[in-house]
Parts: C-alpha cells; sequence; structure tokens
C-alpha cells in the first residue's frame, strides 16, 4: 500500500504579512514588499535594499527570553510552525512523538547571531583571538543551524526524525521533499516541514555585493525585483520561514482533516558545473521536472502552473526558461509561470517554502499569483509569466521549482488532495 | 513507485571505498594503524595560540597542507573543512576504483554532513568586513562559508549529478547522511559520495563551542578526554572526518569491486525537551534500527558508542545500551578518544572506522579510559584490541539539542586483510572488562 503524503496546516513569516492569511492578501494583490534596509545600516553597501519582515517577536507569542536568545531565523520559523500546527487541527499532544519528524531547511542559518556576536568578542573586528569571556550562553547554537530544526522540534514534541537540511537556495523545496520522504517510506505520520532564513546582515550582503547577484536598484526599492523583466538586475534579499504540517494521507482522512494539497513528486538534480554560475540550457533542471513529473505521473498539459524559482538576475531567468521548454516541450508556453520573488524577495534557504506554501493557497484559493514588476519584455524570456496581476483559473496541478548555489536543482509537483491518480490500484 | 521514487524492496547497500583525514592521520591505513595502536591525535592546540583560553587541547589533522592535497585554484575559494572533504573523497573514490566520468551522472550523488559550515573562512570574512568594509569581504564567502559548500564542490569536481544532498544535524549528522545515501540507492542512483568534515578550530569556532560547557579544559592530552570514565570532564573538540562511496550491491558487482560490508539499519530520534519528564529516545532509536536490520540485540558484536565525556550523557547512553542489550552483554568501544569529537565529521569517520574493523576482524579498544564509572554498565574495551571477530556494528551519534542516530553494519568476510595488526600474537589477551564487580 503506498503511503502519500498530504499537507494539512500552512504557518507563513514573510515580508509584508505574518501569517498565511496576510501573506495570501499581499501575493494576490501583487504588492511589493521590498524597501530600503532598515535592519542594520546598509549605507556602505552595493545593495541597500532587501524584503523585510515587519516581526516582532513579543507580540508573535515569544518569551522575553526567547527573543533575546533565539536567532532571528529560529522565530521566525517557531512562530510558523505553531501555525502550522494550529492551523491543522492536529492534535500533537495525543500522537506519538517518536511517528512525529522535522525537516527545516535554511541556507544560512543564525547568520545574523553569529555575526552580532563576532562583533563583540572581536572587538569590532579588532581581534582575531576572541574573547571568550564576553561570549553569551547560546552562542554555539547560532553556529549550529541544526538549532533551528531543534526548536521546531520542541514545537511539535517531536521524537522521531529531526533534520535541517541545508542545500542553499533549494533547502526549503528540498527540506519539504525530505519530509515528504519520510512519510512515504514509513519513519513518520506526522512531518513539520518548511524552512527559515533570517540573512539581512551586513556580512551577508557583503557576500553577495562582492559576485553582485543583488539588485543596485537602490533609488527605487518597490520595483527592484524584476525577475524576467528585460531590466532585472540581480536579486533583492529577503527573509522569512514557512512551515507545513505534512501527514500521511490516510491518517488525514481519518482524523477527518482538509489537506489543502499533496506532494505528488519530488526530485532534485546537480548542475556539477559551477558553485554560482548556470549553463544557459537548463540541462538538469530539465531533468529533475521530468523526474519530478513521473513520479507524479503526469504530463505536460497535466501542470496548470508554475512557481517558478525567478530570481531576478540575468542567468537565472534565462536558465529556468529553457529548463521548462526543455521539460514541457510546447505546453510550456501555455502554462502560467509567476516568480512571487518578485513581491517577496529571496530568502535563500526559506524561499522554497515560502514558494510551496503559496503553491498550496492557489491551489486552495484557484488563484494564480503575479509577477510583480515584469513591464519590459526580454526575448530570452518568452513564457507566460502572469505580469503584475492574479489570474483566476482552474488549477490542478503545479510545479514549484529551485535552484541554488552549488548547483542543486529540485523540482516538486502539488495537486489538489484527493483525486486519483492513473496507475493507481483500484 | 512513490512519489519520491522510493521503492519498498530496499537495495543493499555496500560500502566499496573509504577515504580519511583525522587526527589519528591522512588516510584510511595510517587511521587504522593509529587506532590499533592507541596512537592519539590529540594535543595542545597549534593553529593558534590557545594560551587566553581555558580549552587548549584538540585533535588537530596532523602535517594536512592544502596546497599539495587541494587543487590549486580552490584552496583560497573553499574553507578547510571542504579541504578536508576533498582529500577524503577523493581518496574514497581512488579506494572504491571508481571513475565517475564512467557512470551515469544522474545515478550518482553526493551527501554530506556539516555541523557549522566553513567556520574558519566565515570569521576571515568578518574580521575584513569590521576592520576595512564591505568591498573587501572576498567574492568567495558566499560560496565557501555555508553548510552546502562541500557537496557543490564534490559534485562539481566528480561530475555527480544526482540527488545531491546536506544535512545538518549536529554531531549525528554523520549517520543521517548514510541513512539518506542508502534512501537514494533505494530510488535510482546507484552511487553515493557520503561521508562529514568539520573544521572550527579557528578562534571564533572554540570560543562557541565553548559556550555549550561541554568541552574539557584538562591541559594533558591524554587526560582530557576519558568518556564512560569516573574521571570524565567534557570532550576535546577535533577536526576533519571521513567519505564513504556507498553502491547498490548490484553497481558494486557490475564493477567487479570488493567491499569493506554493508549498511543494514539506521534510525533517527529526538529527544524530548528538557523539564517535560520524557526519557531521552536512544534505546528507542536503537531498537529501531535493529528492526530495520532485521537483527536482534543478540546478532550485534561491538557498539561504537557516541561517548560524549559528561558523565550524565554517558551514563544515559551506558543505560540505553544495557536496557537493549542487558549490562555488559556487548562489546563497547569509543575509539573517537584518539582524534577529540570531529562534529558531523565524527560518525562518518566511527562508520569508517567500524567497517574497518569488522572487515579486519578485530575491535578497537578505547584509549584513556582506565576506569568505567560505577554508572555505566557496559564491558568498554579497553587496554588492548580485541580479536574477537566481529561480524556486525552498531554506530551510536548523538547530537547537541537531541539529535540521536544509529546505523547498523555488517563487515565483509571476504574484504582484502589490510595487514595491519597493532599486536604482536603475544599480545593477545582476553579484553578487559570495563562492567564493575
Amino acid at each position: 500500500m503506498t503511503r502519500r503524503a498530504v499537507i494539512t496546516g500552512v504557518g507563513v513569516v514573510a515580508p509584508g504579512g505574518i501569517g498565511q492569511g496576510a501573506y495570501w492578501d499581499l501575493l494576490s494583490a501583487g504588492r511589493t514588499a521590498t524597501r530600503p534596509i532598515s535592519l542594520f545600516d546598509a549605507s556602505g553597501f552595493r545593495s541597500r535594499i532587501a524584503a523585510e519582515c515587519d516581526f516582532d517577536p513579543i507580540g508573535q507569542g515569544l518569551s522575553a527570553q526567547e527573543a533575546d536568545r533565539m536567532d532571528r531565523s529560529a522565530q521566525f520559523a517557531v512562530v510558523a510552525a505553531r501555525e502550522a500546527i494550529g492551523d491543522s487541527g492536529i492534535d500533537l499532544p495525543g500522537s506519538d512523538p517518536g511517528r512525529v519528524g522535522v525537516s527545516i531547511g535554511s541556507a544560512v542559518g543564525c547568520t545574523m547571531g553569529l555575526e552580532k556576536e563576532y562583533v563583540t568578542l572581536s572587538g569590532g573586528g579588532r581581534d582575531w583571538l576572541v574573547d571568550h569571556r564576553l561570549s553569551v550562553p547560546q552562542l554555539y547554537e547560532y553556529m549550529a543551524p541544526s538549532t533551528i530544526a531543534a526548536q521546531v522540534a520542541w514545537q511539535a514534541q517531536a521524537e522521531g526524525p529531526v533534520a535541517l537540511v541545508s542545500t542553499g537556495c533549494t533547502s526549503g523545496l528540498d527540506a519539504i521533499g525530505h519530509g515528504v520522504q519520510l512519510i512515504e517510506e514509513g519513519t513518520a505520520d506526522i512531518v513539520l516541514a518548511g524552512a527559515a532564513d533570517a540573512p539581512l546582515s551586513p556580512i551577508t550582503s557583503a557576500c553577495f555585493d562582492a559576485i553582485k547577484a543583488t539588485s543596485p536598484n537602490n533609488d527605487d526599492p518597490a520595483h527592484a525585483s524584476r525577475p524576467f523583466d528585460g531590466r532585472r538586475d540581480g536579486f533583492v534579499l529577503g527573509e522569512g520561514s514557512a512551515v507545513l504540517v505534512i501527514e500521511e494521507a490516510g491518517a488525514a482522512r481519518d482524523r477527518g482533516a482538509d489537506p489543502y494539497a499533496e506532494v505528488l513528486g519530488f526530485a532534485g538534480r546537480s548542475n556539477g558545473f559551477h558553485m554560482t554560475g548556470l549553463k544557459p540550457d537548463g540541462r538538469e533542471m530539465a531533468e529533475a521536472i521530468r523526474v519530478a513529473m513521473g513520479r507524479a505521473r503526469l504530463a505536460p498539459p497535466d501542470i496548470d502552473y508554475i512557481n517558478a524559482h525567478g530570481s531576478g538576475t540575468r542567468q537565472n531567468d534565462r536558465h529556468e526558461t529553457a529548463a521548462f521548454k526543455d521539460s514541457l516541450g510546447h505546453h510550456a508556453y501555455a502554462i502560467p509561470v509567476s516568480s512571487i520573488k518578485s513581491m517577496i524577495g529571496h530568502s535563500l534557504g526559506a524561499i522554497g517554502s515560502l514558494e510551496v506554501a503559496a503553491c498550496v493557497l492557489a491551489l486552495r484559493h484557484q488563484v494564480v499569483p503575479p509577477t510583480a514588476n515584469l513591464q519590459v519584455a526580454d526575448p530570452e524570456c518568452d513564457l507566460d509569466y502572469v505580469p503584475n496581476t492574479a489570474r483566476e483559473c482552474r488549477i490542478r496541478h503545479v510545479l514549484s521549482v529551485g535552484s541554488g548555489f552549488g548547483g542543486f536543482q529540485s523540482a516538486m509537483i502539488l495537486g489538489q488532495p484527493g483525486a486519483a491518480r492513473a496507475g493507481d490500484a483500484a | 513507485m512513490t512519489i519520491t521514487g522510493i521503492r519498498a524492496d530496499r537495495t543493499r547497500v555496500l560500502v566499496t571505498g573509504i577515504g580519511v583525514v583525522a587526527p589519528t592521520g591522512v588516510g584510511s591505513r595510517q587511521h587504522w594503524e593509529s587506532v590499533l595502536a592507541g596512537k592519539s591525535g590529540l594535543g595542545r592546540i597549534t593553529r593558534f595560540d590557545p594560551s587566553g583560553y581555558p580549552v587548549q587541547v584538540a585533535g588537530e589533522v596532523p602535517g594536512y597542507d592544502a596546497d599539495r592535497q587541494v587543487p590549486g585554484r580552490l584552496v583560497p575559494q573553499t574553507d578547510r573543512f571542504t579541504h578536508f572533504a576533498m582529500t577524503a573523497a577523493a581518496a574514497a573514490l581512488a579506494d572504491a576504483d571508481v571513475a565517475p566520468s564512467a557512470l551515469p551522472e544522474y545515478e550518482m550523488a553526493v551527501v554530506t554532513a556539516s555541523s557549522s559550515g566553513g567556520t574558519e573562512f566565515g570569521q576571515h570574512e568578518m574580521e575584513r568586513l569590521y576592520q576595512k568594509g564591505p568591498s573587501w569581504v572576498s567574492a568567495y564567502q558566499s560560496i565557501a562559508w555555508f553548510y552546502a559548500a562541500t557537496t557543490g564542490q564534490l559534485s562539481i569536481r566528480h561530475g555527480m549529478r544526482g540527488p545531491c544532498g546536506v544535512l545538518c544535524c549536529e554531531q549525528a549528522g554523520g549517520l543521517d547522511a548514510l541513512g539518506q545515501a542508502r534512501r537514494l540507492l533505494s530510488s535510482g542512483s546507484r552511487l553515493v559520495l557520503v561521508g562529514g568534515t568539520d573544521a572550527s578550530l579557528c578562534p571564533y569556532g572554540l570560543v562557541a563551542q565553548m559556550a555549550t560547557g561541554s568541552l574539557s579544559t584538562g591541559d594533558d592530552p591524554a587526560r582530557a578526554y576519558l568518556p564512560f570514565s569516573t574521571a570524565a570532564r567534557g570532550f576535546v573538540p577535533g577536526e576533519g572526518g571521513a567519505f564513504l562511496v556507498v553502491e547498490s550491491a548490484q553497481s558494486a558487482h557490475q564493477r567487479g569491486v570488493s567491499h569493506y560490508g554493508e549498511v543494514l539499519g539506521y534510525a533517527a530520534g529526538f529527544d524530548p525537551r528538557p523539564g517535560s519528564g520524557r526519557p531521552p529516545v536512544l534505546a528507542a532509536v536503537i531498537r529501531r534500527a535493529l528492526a530495520d536490520a532485521g537483527l536482534t540485540p543478540d546478532r550485534v558484536d561491538v557498539v561504537f558508542a557516541d561517548a560524549l565525556g559528561l558523565p550524565a550523557h554517558d551514563a544515559a547512553e551506558a543505560q540505553a545500551i544495557a536496557a537493549v542489550f542487558g549490562p555488559g552483554q556487548v562489546p563497547v568501544t569509543a575509539p573517537k578518544t584518539l582524534t577529540g569529537r570531529l562534529y558531523a565529521g565524527g560518525a562518518a569517520l566511527d562508520t569508517a572506522t567500524a567497517l574497518l574493523a569488522l572487515s579486519q576482524g578485530v575491535v578497537p579498544h578505547t584509549t584513556g579510559p582506565d576506569r568505567v564509572a560505577p554508572a555505566c554498565e557496559i564491558d568498554l574495551v579497553l587496554g588492548q584490541p580485541l580479536q574477537a571477530g566481529p561480524r556486525t556494528a552498531l554506530i551510536l551519534a548523538r547530537g547537541h539539542g537531541g539529535f540521536t542516530s544509529a546505523l547498523v553494519v555488517a563487515g565483509n568476510p571476504a574484504a582484502p586483510d589490510m595487514g595491519v595488526t597493532g599486536l604482536t600474537s603475544a599480545e593477545v589477551n582476553p579484553s578487559v572488562k570495563g562492567v564493575p564487580a
């Protein structure tokens, strides 16, 4: 008997809105949350804009100690996890903790805490031999990104497998894929899966400045993230978290849950080419899409929406467009494609989870969120990118893809829950 | 076929190559010689002056020269943890006699564990940022510091384009990476390069580790890390790790290569939140790993312990082992006292050591402790290796916060003899039993 994974709860901390309601309002309105950086003094940086979360940890229910000691990324994950658990209606205290797992993605972990403490311990960068006497007790929790998954495990009272997946900018998609694996293989019946990143700090900004990956369009922050637009000039950093409650489909049905979606297929491939560079042909992403579609037993006409990686760098959007054409053939031209990074920026590992959350909400609302800021056509990006305005349409299955430093390429197919699939046993 | 492609009929998972970069030596043979001889790699920290710190002893990789071990242009582009990984991975592939270019690119994957990423590289770049300004930060910071740096570099270097991955489960991650590699071999991959390394022995890395309060402040390398003993006082941190080539039996047979052994079972769990009143999960995780392997406890010949070196954690581990196997009913060993704890590299190296031990028919001993604490009712192998011909091993790993993993492996009795005994036959005696009288 095949075990299937359904999504029964969604929690979101995103730029422009905390909570899935505010998140969907932003996405469906095509509103952008990119603005001048306020979290640190960015005046000496090439890119001084970001999509920040208006996040008050105390207001979101964290204790004073949690607000003080937990890195911002872990705070995001905890708040998103609590919303997801509540949204799912699942009775975690009544569940076998050994059958509850956690799979959380993060590209850069607790960078903010790690950098802030470095500044203190090193005397503002002066001392290589940093002063251990100035160390805070939670310093190690900042160095080990596994902390984020541990915090979510405590929220979920999970005693099953717990993992922090860190595959750069595909971390979120890969962590959800990993969570689905745990359900399918029978290791867990309930998994909290998602991702969190809070990279808006000087060292992260500096490292993307150094390779000119981020947009220098500081004069027009609200329109700076321009995926698939002919004027695009890099991504705009973001932050946030989405956490999903994933359950074995039969158990979810038996408890009367109303799933948002079923995860139908997932695959990852690596380009084995370059840590940051992408070949224009999108070959390995196309392969990941083909394998995910095969596992979902779907053909290109079955896909009604593609949630693109759409980072807004020159090379990514071309790479990805080629991958869609390679894997979906002429159907690629007929499928709406959009990048929500146009609105909420690129939150590195977290973005994959926010994109899956957007897909889940798109399936629920039967609305495709738009690509904001798309005004000028690029001949190399010639698909239907749903410019600027959300679109109501029938959505049976969605494809979400991610691409990351290190060469990672991932693809996930989600569908409306409960639909019979070709090849299923009667 | 399921949506992730994992089949219910599980593929046999063989280990066909081992590569080691550890305080006990660079290369699996040198490591194994050190293990059998009880030759410690612990010493006073040399990479910086540790005089100002309460922790001054660590396990450093001796004589490692990245310029000779890593392709030239990659040395300044990557952190030391990735240097170690590139060396260990290349050694594992050579040991397995794999030419990746001859195999289907999408059927090979890289899975690594990392506990803290490129810490030393990161400290250097933060220093430049705060001393000189943002424009002084290296263009390589974005690809050297993050936890996925090693997997990305190995995938590129060896042309492995399958479903690559990175798991950060602190010190349990080395086993979780092997668990993930096994999943991949059941879902279309034929060969996975898997392992872990960490190298956070720079000042900021050491100070961050000290914040846990778990590090030993002992200044005598021979007495600083004494797990399960009455003198346990924390652990010594180390650097390095190991890589393995794991392969489906079909792939290994097609290539006509021998193997060290086989992964039989795996399980992972997470301890309940402190103060919840619930017990730690280790015993349950061991039982699940044994069930996964299809073995009863009496079929396990040796346990490679996590051996944290803190009395309460040692007692908890001993209780879990005793609960599953009975007090003193299975030999337990912790050769990691020779290396210190290598974080993500630790469990990967323990797995390598276990496979070497099984394939060579020897249980390595634990160097350091001379008396087992009364709270630890285990048969800790002390004094010298045990020529017991073990066939199966259980490897345990725990990570900060509650990560708990267990792996069951079987050795291949037909594996080539490495010709390293570490003992003369006259020295072979019954093991020193660690069970308190």
